[in-house]
């Protein structure tokens, strides 16, 4: 965090960054950057804009307005130069189905001018370091899902990526996979890739990303680490009950600093809370006294769900 | 590989079969009027099927396209890329069956050794054409139309079976609009030794069209793809 204020710690800077479809906004003015070193979660739901915004950074989608430079250069002007300093990983795998791992490892780094020895060379690191050596001459099309998504990771390390963008890598993997991908992005991480990832996984986007950008409809609508997100809106703790909202006001009356917040959720209401146990013991006496009628209470950790959920009044669904 | 064979039957049953109630065309026997058609129009099949449903695929479907421009290659490049590779498959195609018309005794001179040249100048056109409607296409029955309307006609009506001056004027005029027919009379000469300087104007207007045509599919692509 200490960087953020240096302009050359900058690897992609964006600013008002709008895109129309056709007279639909599915990007309306979003600004952020993502610091060296770092790994940026670009968190929303689906249709929040955020492939859109990755196909505008490696230079797939043109900008409607707005500007974004990618290591202080503008996309448009520089394109393969800055195409060559980055990674990707799309949100739909783009394997070719008919080549063996192998091969497509090798195909791929012919685009990037690499020479074979090195081409040779940097496959077997990958295949290694992605734990695919014994698929190598296996054809992509009989790869399982996640073995295709690591393959596909590996594919956007052949070049050493100084950058490395990856929307919704883990989208549709068993929890194995999904944690064998991870493993590897966290190594990565450590090595000093810079990162930004879509996700509208919130457990994904805690486990690996220092930072968040929340997206909806288009829209950054809060910017922060995950704790410091969560702290800030909904504490440690949430109280879930199912009761008449008509009861709200009376039940909440001398809560004094118990509730941090509360929001509706159908038939329930969500109490955020620092002090879970202290905030039940007051429900049950004023539950009691009041004789409100409750039919489902519970209190359990807070998530980044919740964070999404209080500053939208949507859940991030799947 | 039935882009090889079919050539062949074609060669066998309309040389071999109908040539032999067929006396003489321009001089010639009939099968030696149509072995140097067929050399054109097997390169142009290869192209066109390469070109639609294996393109169509690498575009839609394997999304090797958007792969590719993840890569410093741009859209432009992969475009081209397929361009060459069409070019090169009709090229191949049709100088395999060169080397067939050889081994009948069909080549009578050994300009035919430059037959490759207005194929590939020909290829490109079709790669062209090709492209451009699977730019379009919906989806692989969309295809069908393509060498139904297009493709086959061409392979009828442009000079390959029989001399388009037996077509009525208006008919003549669509033959000469096809890319198909200009090769014809450019490979014809070239493997029977009877060249002219009427052949310039077939590489002219071959030529003109790629020049004419070449940035099409790079942005017809792009529309399809590139939002
Ligand atoms: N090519 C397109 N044409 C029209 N609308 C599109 C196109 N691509 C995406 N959209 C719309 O833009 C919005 C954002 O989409 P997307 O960036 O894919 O969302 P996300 O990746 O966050 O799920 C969605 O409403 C989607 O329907
Ligand atoms: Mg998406």
């Amino acid at each position: 965090m200490e960087k953020r204020d240096s302009e050359n710690n900058i690897v992609i800077d964006i600013n008002e960054l709008v895109k129309n479809f056709e007279g639909f906004e599915a990007v309306r003015g979003v600004t952020f950057s993502v610091y060296a070193g770092e790994c940026l979660g670009l968190l929303g739901p689906n249709g929040a804009g955020k492939t859109t915004i990755v196909k505008m950074i490696y230079d797939f989608s043109p900008i409607t307005a707005g500007e974004l430079r990618v290591f202080g250069e503008s996309i448009v002007d520089s394109a393969r130069r800055i195409k060559a300093r980055i990674g990707i990983v799309p949100q739909e795998d783009n394997l070719d189905p008919e080549l063996t791992v192998l091969e497509n490892l090798l195909v791929y780094a012919g685009y990037f001018r690499m020479n074979r020895r090195l081409a040779a060379e940097r496959a077997q690191e990958i295949l290694d370091f992605m734990d695919l050596s014994e698929k190598a001459d296996a054809i992509v099309n009989n790869l399982s899902g996640g073995m295709k998504r690591r393959l596909t990771l590996g594919r956007a390390l052949l070049n050493r990526p100084e950058l490395l963008i990856l929307d919704e890598p883990t989208t549709g993997l068993d929890p194995y996979a999904r944690h064998m991908l991870w493993q590897r992005l966290r190594k990565l991480k450590d090595t000093g890739t810079t990162m930004l990832l879509t996700t509208h996984y919130l457990e994904e986007a805690s486990q690996l990303c220092d930072r968040l950008v929340i997206l909806h409809r288009g829209k950054v609508i809060e910017t922060g680490g995950p704790q410091e997100l969560m702290d800030r809106y909904v504490g440690k703790e949430v109280l879930e009950m199912g009761l008449s909202t008509d009861d709200l006001s009376a039940l909440m009356e001398n809560s004094g600093d118990l509730i941090k917040d509360h929001q509706k959720l159908g038939d329930y209401v969500l109490f955020f809370t620092n002090a879970g146990e202290e905030l039940s013991e007051f429900m049950s006496v004023k539950t009691k006294s009041l004789d409100v009628q409750v039919n489902y209470r519970r209190l359990r950790p807070s998530t980044l769900e919740d964070v999404f959920f209080k500053l939208t009044g949507e859940s991030l669904g799947d | 590989m039935f882009n090889f064979i079919d050539p062949i039957l074609y060669l066998w049953a309309m040389g071999f079969g109908l040539g032999a109630y067929i006396t003489k065309i321009n001089d010639l026997s009939y099968i030696n009027f149509l072995a140097p058609g067929l050399v054109a129009s097997s390169a142009m099949f290869a192209t066109s099927y390469e070109m639609t449903y294996d393109s169509f695929t690498r575009m839609s479907y394997h999304r090797t396209f958007h792969a590719m421009v993840a890569t410093p290659v741009s859209m432009d490049d992969v475009v081209m890329g397929e361009v060459m590779y069409g070019t090169f498959k009709g090229v191949l195609y049709g100088t395999v069956f060169l080397a067939v018309t050889l081994l009948f005794g069909l080549v009578k001179s050994p300009l035919a050794i430059m037959v490759p040249l207005p194929l590939a100048v020909m290829a490109v056109a079709f790669s062209i054409i090709s492209m451009l409607w699977t730019s379009l296409a919906p989806n692989y029955d969309s295809f069908g139309y393509f060498f139904t309307l297009l493709i086959s006609p061409m392979f009828l009506f442009s000079g390959i079976f029989f001399p388009i001056e037996t077509l009525p004027e208006g008919v003549r005029t669509l033959a000469w609009m096809t890319p198909l027919y200009h090769t014809v009379e450019i490979v014809r000469p070239l493997i029977l030794g009877n060249t002219s300087w009427s052949m310039a104007g077939h590489v002219g207007w071959l030529v003109g069209f790629i020049v004419l045509t070449l940035r099409l599919p790079l942005v017809m692509v792009k529309n399809r793809l590139i939002k």
